[in-house]
């Protein structure tokens, strides 16, 4: 029988993200559905208020300085949820920023869409909080719901619908898999609660317990995009409009974190070894074949599809090292890799125009003769995001190799830095097509000032956290202590 | 032992019914297997005394999902011979596919049932027990949280539907029915007066 | 003589005295559409000034007595003809799909205080399922009949009775709610104290939604565009004939009685008699609640389904279409909301 708990607000604060949400996305629900016609910016203004108003409630209220479980143990609230949060708030807080003016002109610029990004997030935090493997499905499947819903938004584009009908089908493997995966667990083990599972898998593993554990860490493979898993993201990156790219390239990046923390570190942290074995070999390929790839490709939201693969191997390398400082390595790469591809599909949005869509490499030619500010960011972003220093990346790049580096991992080290190098190549091409090449007979940029200034703030980012990485360090070393 | 032969009676027919889903040549037929399918799951849940979900299972499957399912199904002009032509060309990774799986639930079957105590049998539960109060009980206290977000699950689904399907079309004639209802007879008729013959 | 009869009877396994009622019910069942179809016609003729089947008798009794027995026997005798390129296994079993939840639901109704088939704590989604399921008859003999126009009335059908189901369904809600109970039994019983402590009172929405929709599940008059002889000429049994038709036809009154039964058990107290503790009367037999009382309100029901048909003109299939989804499901969705308002300040059903 249930326990009987009492709702309070002391017992339901730590959970105030999720229950913001839910109540923003209908009330915004409504008020698009009555006043949405009337006066066309009307929802994106608002859910961006909503958005900052959430990040100001959760810091305020949403704050735990100790883990604790709510609902019957279904949730878990603790300092990195807390943050993974907040981050989520500005994360897409910023996406919809970058994408308002691309939206509008593609006449997509819809109540829903923006609905639809806030049950993401929805999606997102009930994964950073999942305790259960009942919440963490269904967290998934509401981020994936929402996704694939965004990625077929533009009904007049044909290849979007095939990139959402791809991301779709093979999606649904991917969950029928996890899904698979759990109720095996479940059934062997006979508990939802990832605590309990925790207790429970220790020493000797049955074989019921490997036959879940594959599953669940390719539908988590799948979600993440480790080869061979990965075939769906460069069709969605390239087929979904811009904005939905920024998107998925972004937010959800931080819910795929916390699945594999969750699930793998957490829940089944007594099969670690067998776990990290299979990231190992997934990781490998992933980076070999993201940054071999990605050299080849002419569509630039395609190469950073396959950037981001490669961006991946790194996150999974994390998890391979199999200690909490591996994991905290893997969230810091997680937060950078996110902060710069926000600052790249920001810089694509604003390059593109109506009826022009910016995402082929020749478009970028001498990019910094008809916008030095655009080129200059995207600079920035493409170092960065290349691995060298001073930029942020680098120290991403160098926490994870640390790790491997502790836990005797060489021959891992070795792939990854050849694979940088590989990786290197492509993205400074990108730089020499903006700075060295000269310019065609290309539309002007978008002048959008609040989404110039975010995009100001975002590159200042990367720049100031990778001259002074510490803070941001010592917090993800915090978080996961 | 009735049980046992109902079991296999049911189990029987689920299989058959599967499989028909998927060798069928026409989807309605398909569609049709998959409507058996969830009967006879639904008969061996009531087996297993869990006569809630069993119902629940023909209500919400059968009555209204593969209703729907059937409607579309039969509205599509699929073309079989077209759909089925580069079938056999991935034949060879099916069936690869399929051994490798056959190979891993024989492995899995024969590793002692997966470490399960199999043995322990179920506790035969007494005569007044209800498992829909039972549900009811636990899916409102226990599970409030998850119940709660499958909700939110549901509308997004309900939103993206809404949001990919529908299309305001330029002159489309629409009846407005608040207006039908608020016309006036003045609006409509008139009333013209005039003598039954011409006046000489 | 007559204790003979109830030892035996009682000395029976419990799956043959089922068996009995089973085949009992059903028999009464086939009968009572016979003589329904002759009362529909009865009462039709009469409200539209004309006399109605006057001609066979039986044993020289009663005017039109014989004419449902005669009709059922032409169609017995006439061919069933399976039509060219027509599915013909689906074509024949289509029928039967449509028969059979119309008597299997009869199952869990309480006929009376003591007289139940089956007593299941679920029976109420029971009836949501079987009820549910009797739509693939109607899918089935339009698609596989190959022909245009069974095929639309089958669509049409189809998702004329999805959309009316759902506002059936939370209709149903409602009685549960105030019952507390998925057992019809115990719904009846909760419905105790009087016609105003019946369900009608307290649920008025929800008993007028529910019949509605139940006149809309059955595909008859005025939501009858299934069968909408002006356009598509009979609908989705067009290509059937004989015996075939005869049971689609069986199928859709069983499926009247079954509705007016419901909804007699869950807004009319069933079982239950309307003059429930009046001094005057005592303790007789108007007092006591018996099958009488649940025979008399279908029997309204049913008279109500044959007025209908008689008034109100077919609805156009948009207009079907927004009725169900834009008035009986918000009703219901609402009163299900003030329900919720009831049972908080102890109104109503839920006052004890």
């Amino acid at each position: 029988m249930a326990s009987e708990t009492t709702l309070t607000w002391a017992t339901v604060a730590p959970a105030i993200a999720e229950i913001y949400l839910a109540i923003a996305v209908c009330v915004l629900l409504l008020v698009d559905v009555f006043y949405g016609e009337k006066r066309r910016g009307l929802t994106p203004t608002l859910t961006l208020a909503a958005l900052a108003l959430g990040a100001l409630l959760t810091a305020q209220f949403g704050a735990v300085t100790e883990r604790v479980t709510l609902f019957n143990g279904m949730f878990v609230a603790d300092e990195l949820g807390h943050f993974l949060k907040l981050a989520g708030f500005v994360f897409v807080g910023f996406a919809l920023l970058y994408s308002r003016t691309y939206l509008e002109q593609r006449e997509i610029l819809k109540g829903e869409y923006y609905v639809l990004a806030l049950t993401a997030l929805l999606g997102i935090f009930v994964m950073v909080s999942a305790a259960s493997l009942l919440t963490m499905y269904i967290g998934v499947e509401l981020l994936a719901l929402s996704v694939y819903a965004m990625v077929a938004f533009d009904r007049d584009s044909g290849i979007a619908a095939e990139s959402a009908m791809k991301y779709f089908v093979l999606g649904s493997i991917a969950s029928g898999a996890l899904l698979y995966g759990m109720s095996i667990v479940y059934g062997v083990t006979g508990t939802l609660s990832l605590d309990e599972l925790a207790g429970q898998l220790r020493g000797e593993l049955s074989a019921g317990v490997i036959l879940g554990l594959v599953f669940i860490v390719v539908a988590v493979a799948f979600k993440l995009g480790a080869v061979p898993f990965h075939m769906w993201l460069p069709d969605v990156y390239h087929g979904a409009p811009t904005s939905v790219t920024l998107f998925i390239g972004t937010a959800p990046k931080i819910a795929y974190f916390a699945l594999a923390l969750r699930l793998l570190a957490e829940g089944l942290q007594g099969a670690v070894a067998e776990w990290s074995q299979m990231l190992a070999a997934l990781a490998v390929l992933t980076l070999v074949v993201g940054n071999v790839v990605a050299i080849v490709q002419s569509n630039l939201k395609r190469m950073l599809a396959y950037s981001t693969i490669s961006n991946v191997g790194f996150i999974v390398l994390g998890f391979v090292a199999g200690t909490p400082e591996g994991y905290s390595a893997a969230l810091y790469y997680t937060l950078v890799y996110v902060l710069m591809s926000l600052g790249t599909f920001g810089v694509i949005l604003l390059a593109s125009r109506k009826g022009f869509e910016a995402d082929e490499l020749d478009h970028y030619k001498g990019l910094h003769a008809r916008d030095p500010m655009l080129a200059f960011v995207m600079m920035v972003l493409m170092f960065s995001t290349a691995g060298i220093p001073p930029f942020v990346g680098f120290w991403a790049k160098l926490r994870i190799i640390q790790e491997l580096w502790a836990t005797s991992h060489p021959w891992l080290i070795l792939i990854a830095i050849v694979m940088s190098v590989v990786g290197a190549f492509y993205y400074l091409r990108v730089v020499k097509l903006m700075y060295f090449d000269p310019p065609g007979e290309l539309p002007a940029t978008e002048r959008n000032t609040g989404a110039r200034v975010a995009l100001g703030l975002n590159a200042a980012a990367v720049v100031l956290l990778g001259l002074l990485p510490g803070p941001l360090l010592d917090l993800c070393a915090r978080l996961l202590h | 032992m009735l049980v046992q032969i109902l079991f296999y009676l049911f189990g029987a027919f689920l299989v058959a019914s599967a499989l028909g889903v998927i060798v069928a040549r026409n989807p309605v037929h398909s569609a049709l297997a998959l409507v058996l399918c969830f009967v006879t799951s639904a008969a061996i849940w009531l087996l297993l005394e869990a006569e809630f979900l069993a119902v629940v299972l023909v209500l919400v499957y059968v009555g209204a999902v593969m209703v729907l399912f059937l409607f579309v199904v039969m509205m599509l002009d699929i073309d079989l011979a077209e759909l089925r032509s580069g079938f056999t060309r991935y034949a060879w990774l099916g069936w690869i596919t399929a051994g490798v799986v056959i190979v891993e639930i024989v492995g899995v079957v024969t590793a002692r049932n997966l470490g399960v105590d199999v043995t322990r049998g179920t506790v035969p539960l007494p005569e007044d027990y209800s498992n829909t109060a039972e549900l009811g009980n636990v899916l409102y206290t226990r599970f409030a949280y998850p119940f709660e977000l499958a909700a939110m699950l549901l509308l997004v689904a309900i939103i993206a539907a809404i949001a990919l399907t529908m299309r305001r079309r330029p002159g489309l004639k629409v009846q407005d029915v608040a207006k039908q209802v608020a016309v006036r007879r003045e609006e409509r008729v008139r009333i013209v007066k005039m003598d039954p013959e011409k006046r000489p | 003589m007559l204790d003979s009869i109830s030892s035996l009877w009682f000395g029976l396994p419990d799956y043959a005295r089922s068996t009995a009622w089973i085949l009992l019910i059903t028999v009464s069942i086939i009968i009572c559409v016979a003589l329904l179809t002759l009362w529909e016609r009865k009462v039709i003729g009469w409200m539209q000034l004309r006399r109605g089947p006057n001609r066979v008798r039986i044993f020289g009794l009663l005017p039109g007595l014989g004419q449902p027995f005669a009709d059922v026997i032409k169609l017995l005798m006439k061919e069933v003809v399976v039509p060219a390129n027509a599915n013909k296994f689906l074509f024949r079993i289509a029928p039967i799909i449509a028969l059979v939840p119309a008597f299997a639901t009869w199952a869990v109704i309480p006929l009376s205080p003591e007289l139940v088939v089956a007593d299941i704590d679920a029976g109420l989604l029971y009836v949501l399922a079987l009820t549910s399921m009797g739509v693939y008859g109607i899918i089935l003999a339009g698609w596989s009949a190959n022909s245009k126009y069974a095929f639309l009335g089958a669509m049409r059908s189809a998702a004329q009775i999805v959309a009316y189901e759902i506002a059936m369904g939370f209709a149903l809600v409602g009685v549960l709610m105030a019952a507390g109970s998925l057992n019809l039994g115990k719904i009846v019983l909760q419905q105790q104290g009087g016609p105003l402590a019946w369900n009608w009172f307290w649920l008025f929405p929800l008993f007028v939604v529910y019949f509605i929709s139940g006149v809309a599940e059955t595909n008859r008059a005025p939501f009858d565009v299934a069968e909408g002889e002006s356009e598509i000429v009979a609908g989705f049994h067009v290509e059937y004939s004989g015996i075939a038709f005869a049971i689609f036809f069986l199928a859709e009154y069983a499926n009247m009685i079954l509705i007016s039964a419901l909804t007699s058990v869950m807004f009319l107290g069933g079982w239950l008699s309307p003059f429930e503790g009046y001094p005057i009367i005592g303790d007789t037999f108007l007092a006591k609640p018996s099958f009488f009382w649940l025979g008399l309100k279908i029997f309204v029901f049913l008279f109500l389904f044959l007025w209908f048909r008689a008034t109100f003109p077919r609805y156009r299939y948009d207009q079907i279409m927004r009725l169900g989804w834009k008035a009986l499901i918000p009703v219901t969705l609402v009163w299900i909301a003030v329900e919720g308002l009831m049972a908080h300040f102890r109104i109503g059903p839920w006052s004890s």
